[in-house]
């Protein structure tokens, strides 16, 4: 008999004809395995892997330095003053975080929105996550000038008889942080269960059986493994959803809270957590690329993927557009001088090259990507990508930097310049990032197999009726 | 295929879940006792001294005042260590060729101080105040412990924030009549040895037979500021 195409294949040539499919044809439950988990157990390490695992050491050495000097010599070594008291720390903190935030995005609430495109990319999309989140919660214990006593931040019985301000968002945003760590961690592990499984029974190396068998806990796949597991990932995808919602609003508390004109905005919260979707498929997008067409993954990670991705970078885009919008209204609409004037002062005063670059790279550019040609280009996704990537970047600084350089007060107007050894943290994490991930993609397997199975024609209960 | 794990690796597995979590929890309980430990505060850990100072002779022998040699404790913040002069009151006169007490002729002949060892030492953001415990009604052993049988000085308590603060929190747990400040061997009332306090109209006595009692009374006779007044940081870290 034919082996025709299973119901889920037909129903997409219905509603999309035309679209690439979310795993190109041509695989089996064997293939998809052998694929997978050779890139992690036979795969050479190659010059691509070495010189991007050299680059990312290399900096992760500067972010020690920088560190160390930091810790030896304090704060002051970073280009932060008493108006603009929060520099890099915070920007590239919140920036962070924000990357992180399409990691969960795509495990967990596209799992609840049963898209199955998500498949192929969350796995390392949540490693995104997770390194991202390690680079974010590195700022917030740097930038404090005694980091030797952060965990006064935590509540425990102390012998002070004193515990932290429950009403600081920045309290906050150690719960938050730290729930969220561990939260994805525990997803992310939860994933890799039955993949390190599979590792473990084709791994030929004895150590490397011996690790997948620990981490693999014994993992049989049985019936009722795989019930009580889909449950449990349900579940977590249920918890993580309203996480990722509320953690990086709490972390827009961080100056909505604050009185300051610039950041005393009610519409911080929905509008920071979208340019966090924003910012981080765009990172999704600068990883996909290259280790699609470097892992020669073509056909699970497809053109259709990076379609998606772009089109909810447009998405989350204009809602970020609007938050500009809205923002720049109320100054006007309302009567408060302060409002007004940090909003000329975002278009005409000092830092103007930087709201307008900030304009053009999260507003302007990406509108491109109403075009189907640049939509669907892996080149113009890359590079629009970085442009979002630079442009929420200065999104963070012009919020962070022009709403406390200029405030209330004329006479406590400054400037803030960034040193060397603010430029070193922050190359210093992204080469933290880029190691990890790189360790990442060599040890584990970058691409869920057993999610991907799932998506072959033979997972299907009713094609195996029809083969038979 | 052979297994790649021996059968005790189940049993194995299991304990270290077990073992997991008690390794944590007993770390972290460790780590907050060692916090409060004398390892840490010192306390009852007695000091060396240039000269071996016994307070239990002069105070429970001899049966000085506090004052006669702490002379500014009710009048100022700090206490006071006395100077050699003081020892020389005496010392002059008896055990004048002691080898003991040889640092402190020589320090009397030289008029270089003697370098006592503070056993009670709080750090510098802490402002405490002797003055106002003794006159709000602190006796010295409530804090300092039982000096008049201590030969050589160590520091009862931890002077950790939490032990202040469990007084300052609930002050009437502490509180005795100001003429029995300096009186080592105070003790609470109890049933059986009720505390007297002259009555407020002047004309005879009220007794208290519980020190919630008096402490509560104590607390409106003497004035003392509201809890929420004296757990504020200003009034310690200035």
């Amino acid at each position: 008999m034919h082996q025709g195409p299973d119901e889920k294949t037909v129903l997409q040539d219905v509603l999309e004809p035309g679209e690439p499919p979310v795993l190109a044809p041509g695989h089996d439950f064997g293939t998809v395995s052998d694929k997978i988990s050779a890139i992690v157990l036979r795969r050479p390490l190659g010059l691509g892997w070495t010189g991007a695992a050299f680059i990312g050491f290399v900096f992760v050495n500067l972010l020690l330095m920088a560190v160390t000097w930091l810790f030896l010599r304090g704060v002051g070594i970073w280009g932060i003053n008493v108006p603009v008291a929060w520099g890099f720390a915070i920007i590239n903190f919140v920036w962070w975080v924000g990357i992180g935030h399409a990691g969960t995005l795509i495990s967990a609430i596209l799992l609840l929105l049963k898209q199955t495109w998500r498949n192929s990319i969350n796995r390392f999309a949540e490693a995104m996550t997770l390194f991202a989140v390690a680079c974010a919660g590195m700022f917030p214990l740097f930038h404090v000038g005694r980091p030797w006593l952060a965990y006064w931040l935590f509540p425990y019985p102390n012998s002070m008889g004193v515990w932290p301000q429950f009403r600081s968002p920045l309290v906050w945003d150690v719960f938050a942080v730290s729930t969220y760590a561990t939260v994805s961690a525990i997803f992310w592990f939860v994933g890799l269960i039955p993949d390190i499984a599979t590792l473990r029974d084709s791994a030929k190396n004895p150590y490397a059986r011996t690790i997948y068998g620990l981490l693999a806990m014994g993992w049989r796949g049985s019936a009722r493994h795989w019930k009580r597991y889909q449950s449990v990932y349900l579940l977590l995808a249920g918890l993580a959803t309203p996480l990722v919602l509320s953690v990086h609003t709490v972390v827009s508390f961080d100056f909505a809270v604050a009185q300051l004109p610039g950041w005393h905005t009610t519409i911080f919260p929905p509008y920071f957590v979208a340019g966090a979707i924003y910012s981080g498929f765009a990172m999704v997008l600068v990883l996909a690329i290259p280790i699609r067409h470097y892992y020669g993954v073509s056909d699970m990670i497809t053109s259709r993927h990076l379609e998606n991705a772009a089109k909810i970078m447009l998405a989350t885009g204009l809602i970020v557009a609007y938050g500009y919008f809205m923002e720049i209204f109320m100054a006007f609409y309302g009567t408060n001088i302060y409002e007004r004037a940090i909003v000329w002062t975002r278009w005409r005063g000092p830092y103007a090259p930087g709201y307008w670059a900030l304009i053009a790279c999260n507003i302007l550019i990406p509108q491109v990507l109403w075009i189907p040609k640049v939509r669907k280009s892996p080149f113009w996704q890359f590079v629009i990508s970085m442009d979002i990537l630079i442009g929420m970047w200065l999104e963070r600084f012009i919020i962070v930097v022009t709403s406390l350089h200029r405030d209330f007060l004329p006479s406590s107007w400054g400037m803030y310049t960034p040193t060397r050894w603010d430029w070193a943290t922050y190359l210093g994490t992204l080469g933290f990032f880029l190691f990890a991930f790189v360790l990442f993609i060599r040890v584990l397997p970058m691409i869920t197999i057993f999610e991907i199975k799932a998506l072959l024609p033979e997972s299907e209960p009713h094609a195996v009726e029809v083969k038979a | 295929m052979a297994q790649i794990f021996h059968r005790s690796t189940n049993s194995i597995a299991r304990i270290s879940i077990l073992a997991a979590i008690i390794l944590v929890s007993g770390l972290l309980w460790a780590a907050l006792e060692l916090q409060r430990s004398p390892y840490v505060t010192y306390a009852g850990v007695a000091h060396m001294q240039p000269v071996p100072f016994s307070h239990q002779h002069h105070v429970g022998g001899l049966g000085l005042d506090c004052r006669y040699c702490h002379t500014s404790v009710e009048i100022s913040g700090y206490a006071g260590i006395p100077p050699t002069k003081t020892c020389m009151n005496c010392h002059s006169q008896i055990w004048t060729n002691a080898p003991l007490l040889e640092p402190v002729r020589e320090s009397f002949r030289s008029g270089k101080s003697l370098v006592w060892s503070r056993a009670n030492d709080l750090p510098d953001y802490v402002y405490f105040d002797h003055s106002i415990h003794i006159n709000k009604g602190v006796g010295c052993n409530t804090c300092h412990g039982p000096v008049d049988r201590m030969p050589l000085m160590y520091n009862q308590a931890s002077l950790q924030m939490e032990w202040c603060l469990d007084c300052h929190r609930a002050p009437e747990k502490y509180l005795r009549p100001r003429d029995q400040v300096f009186n080592m061997r105070y003790e609470q009332p109890t049933s059986e040895r009720p505390v007297e306090l002259p009555a407020a109209n002047g004309q005879g006595a009220v007794k208290f037979t519980e020190q919630s009692a008096l402490g509560n009374e104590l607390k409106t006779r003497y004035h003392l500021r509201s809890v929420k007044d004296i757990t504020s940081c200003s009034t310690c870290h200035r």
